[in-house]
């Protein structure tokens, strides 16, 4: 089976200091994998780097198009690469805001990719945008109000629902549950396995918390100073970590 | 003694200006950058246009300005005089006559012909500047037509007030490519925006300049289930009879009576000279 | 179905001083369709970190474990994950869900990671949820709040939802009264009659007596047992 993405080496320096060095793996079609480390580890780097926020100075991140199969998507023009952002590849920002247009409603905010992609019917963008708020758990009535009006877990999860619209493949997510209050957090990790299986999605999710990663990931990858010290399976790592970064990592973590 | 240069800005502007209207020409819609320079009024009153009409005019000319349709307002009479005075060409009030016409917030009623240019003043040229306040975006999503946005602003009009609420500076797209700010004509002037004149664009505050050649495809943008409706008030002229006009309301007493008047001075009084009358012909003295 | 080659595992802890604990060595052991082992031997003395070698919890320091064609001490993590979803159940002590998901719904996740339809998984669940004696005004409810027993039980009809060729359970009996620890262990013969390879720990000497087909001793496999230096 052709790996929805290959990446190779990637790095990024910031002059002397290193911001993410020589990271290679493979996702394929369905797999979630996290990406630990404490603050300065180059995982937020890391992430940026391959979905495109930030250019790489060197590797490779392949990407399995529907089109053209596997393409490299550092070599891409713009357009290509815009385009890919708005269907196959989702983005969701650790805060809602980031990833949301404040002054927009609801419903626009969900239907906008869908309009981006040349959706011209208004009854039915406003029939996915309904249907998408349930699916997200968000009260359907709430479709023509901005998100400003809204909680912190519900605009995350609108963010999700205005990612997740035009069905992509591959989704990147950077502390989705950072800043949220405890059981706010449990409900959207709850959500965002849900619609992983049912979608068939693939992910790479940044996070400080063993927790979240546990429950979310089928892989994990550990980082520190920029470099993977530590990869294998989520149940595996946490329960025999072998490198020394991870084992202090893993019993740092308070027990409630 | 006229001191100025024709038409007020030296020739090297004149040129630069020239060269931004030829290149919004050849790609209809799309907003030319040009070094706007400083003009004998303040932004916001029209130094696009301006500028547009400067850089046009030929001692030939015919020139007519219109301010929301009316030749008598105190912009259009500014602007009408400033060119007079340091242009000498020919002024006219009839739209037939003129042979370049600078507009605010209107388009003439009367058809207009290959031989006639008209001039837009503009403040704001950016379709998506209330949606995507950077520039560097804007810029990006009109080279790559991501147009998506504008769809947005349309959808959110429609869930909020059930038709989409855009009553003026209603965009559309040109030659089926860039997504253009037609100034804040009303839509129920856009299907005038397919024409034989040419017509030019002009933002001095904002320093772009755009145009739509002659015989140019423009589509105001919809909905599948909501297409583009070009209204206006239900009634018509009170003075001259006309229905397929753009009507002022214009409101008579303190008691509520209102009456309704073409908002196109010329066309209105076309069509009386012609013996049209409406309902409450005489009332306006 | 399952086969373990001369086994060892150990852990270093690097951060008191790069410590190092062997824990098992030359541990072999060969489970075919149909057999259930029992694994015994004194606390501590290994039989869980046997197991989670087996399911890939654990990473081996040498030798082979072969579930069903896949070696779990050298497959990539991919395979070990297909592994789990398709040929090896494992049943811990423990019930650990994500909370907020419905018990029916825990129950049914094998089936529907395996793509089967929803209303054919939740068939499943509630044929096990029933057989185990879980009250049907539970099921819409998280197994969060639920007694140690009731737990155990969702725990187990996870387990069982789908028919593996192998099983792993760990103390799938403890804490069960005698009625479900009976459904249990009809469910553990019918697994057996099926074809499906068991290793089980049973502290419980008649559900051993039941089910079990032979015992192996992993005190065999302590490190001083088989002669090499700790």
């Amino acid at each position: 089976m052709t790996p929805l993405l290959q990446v190779r080496n990637v790095s990024k320096r910031y002059g002397s200091r290193i911001g993410c060095a020589e990271v290679s793996f493979d996702l394929y079609p369905g797999e979630v994998m996290g990406i630990v480390g404490e603050s300065g580890s180059g995982k937020s780097t890391l992430l940026n780097c391959l979905a495109g926020k930030l250019t790489p100075d060197g590797g490779q991140v392949v990407f399995d198009t529907r089109m053209d199969g596997p393409v490299d998507t550092l070599t891409m023009s713009e357009p290509q690469r815009r385009m890919l952002g708005r269907t196959d590849w989702a983005f969701v920002h650790q805060h809602a805001r980031d990833g949301l247009r404040m002054g927009v409603s609801a419903g626009g905010n969900i239907g906008e990719r869908l309009m981006a992609v040349g959706e011209r019917h208004y009854g039915r963008i406003r029939g996915q945008a309904t249907d998408w708020l349930d699916r997200v758990e968000i009260d359907q009535a709430r479709i023509d109000d901005r998100p400003e009006a809204f909680s912190g877990g519900m605009q995350q999860r609108l963010q999700i629902a205005r990612n997740l619209v035009t069905g992509p493949r591959l989704a990147f997510m950077d502390e989705p549950t950072g800043g949220l209050d405890v059981s706010v957090q449990a409900r959207l990790l709850d959500l965002l396995r849900g619609l992983v299986r049912e979608m068939g999605l693939s992910a790479l999710i940044v996070t400080h918390d063993l927790a979240v990663v546990r429950l979310l990931a089928d892989r994990l990858m550990v980082m520190k100073d920029g470099r993977v010290v530590e990869a294998g399976l989520t149940d595996q790592v946490l329960d025999d970590p072998q490198h020394a970064y991870t084992q202090l990592l893993v019993s740092s973590v308070l027990q409630a | 003694m006229n001191a100025y240069n024709f038409a007020y800005l030296d020739e090297q502007t004149k040129r630069m200006i020239r060269r931004a209207i030829l290149k919004g020409l050849a790609v209809p819609g799309y907003q030319v950058p040009f070094a706007s320079r400083e003009m004998p009024m303040p932004y916001g009153w029209g130094t696009g246009g301006v500028q547009v009409s400067a850089a046009i005019l030929t001692p030939e000319d015919r020139f007519k300005v219109i301010d929301q349709g009316a030749d008598d307002t105190t912009n259009a009479v500014s602007i009408r005089k400033f060119f007079e005075r340091t242009a000498g060409v020919a002024v006219t009030e009839r739209t037939i006559e003129a042979s370049v016409i600078q507009t605010r917030h209107r388009i003439p009623e009367t058809p207009l012909r290959e031989d006639q240019i008209l001039v837009y003043q503009v403040p704001i040229p950016e379709p998506l500047r209330f949606l995507e306040p950077r520039e560097t975006e804007t810029r990006k999503m009109h080279s790559l037509q991501e147009y998506g946005l504008m769809h947005v602003k349309l959808y959110e009009d429609i869930s909020r007030h059930g038709a989409i609420a855009t009553s003026y500076a209603y965009p559309v797209k040109v030659a089926g490519r860039y997504v253009m700010d037609p100034s804040p004509i009303p839509k129920f002037d856009n299907p005038k925006l397919e024409s034989d004149a040419i017509q030019l664009f002009g933002a001095g505050r904002e320093q772009r300049i755009y145009a739509v050649p002659p015989h140019t495809r423009v589509v105001s943008l919809d909905f599948e289930d909501h297409p583009f409706d070009p209204t206006k008030a239900d009634h018509s002229c009170d003075l001259c009879g006309a229905d397929d006009s753009y009507l002022d309301e214009v409101i008579m007493d303190d008691a509520g009576g209102r009456m309704f008047v073409c908002s196109d001075a010329d066309y209105c009084r076309d069509r009386r000279e012609a013996g049209q009358s409406g309902a409450k012909a005489g009332a306006l003295s | 179905m399952i086969e373990l080659s001369d086994v060892s595992k150990s852990f270093t802890l690097h951060n008191q001083g790069g410590a190092r604990i062997e824990v098992m060595s030359g541990a072999s052991l060969s489970v075919g369709p149909g057999e259930c082992v029992s694994l015994t031997g004194a606390s501590g003395a290994g039989k869980s970190t046997l197991m989670r070698l087996i399911y890939g919890n654990y990473l081996a320091a040498s030798g082979q474990i072969i579930v069903g064609g896949v070696d779990v001490a050298s497959a990539r993590p991919r395979e070990i994950l297909r592994m789990r979803r398709e040929t090896l159940g494992y049943v811990s002590q423990f019930l650990r869900v994500v909370p907020r998901v419905p018990t029916l719904d825990v129950v049914a996740e094998p089936l529907l990671a395996l793509g089967r339809p929803l209303d054919e998984a939740r068939d499943r669940a509630t044929h096990l949820l029933a057989m185990l004696n879980i009250p049907r005004r539970l099921w819409s409810l998280s197994p969060t709040t639920f007694s140690g027993g009731e737990q155990q039980r969702v725990n187990i009809a996870r387990g069982f939802a789908h028919d593996y060729p192998a099983f792993l359970l760990d103390e799938s009996t403890a804490s069960l009264d005698v009625a479900n620890r009976d459904v249990v262990l009809g469910l553990i013969e019918a697994a057996k009659a099926r074809g499906a390879a068991i290793v089980g720990i049973f502290h419980d000497a008649d559900a051993r007596a039941r089910v079990c087909d032979r015992e192996v001793d992993v005190t065999a496999f302590s490190p001083t047992a088989s002669g090499t230096a700790a």
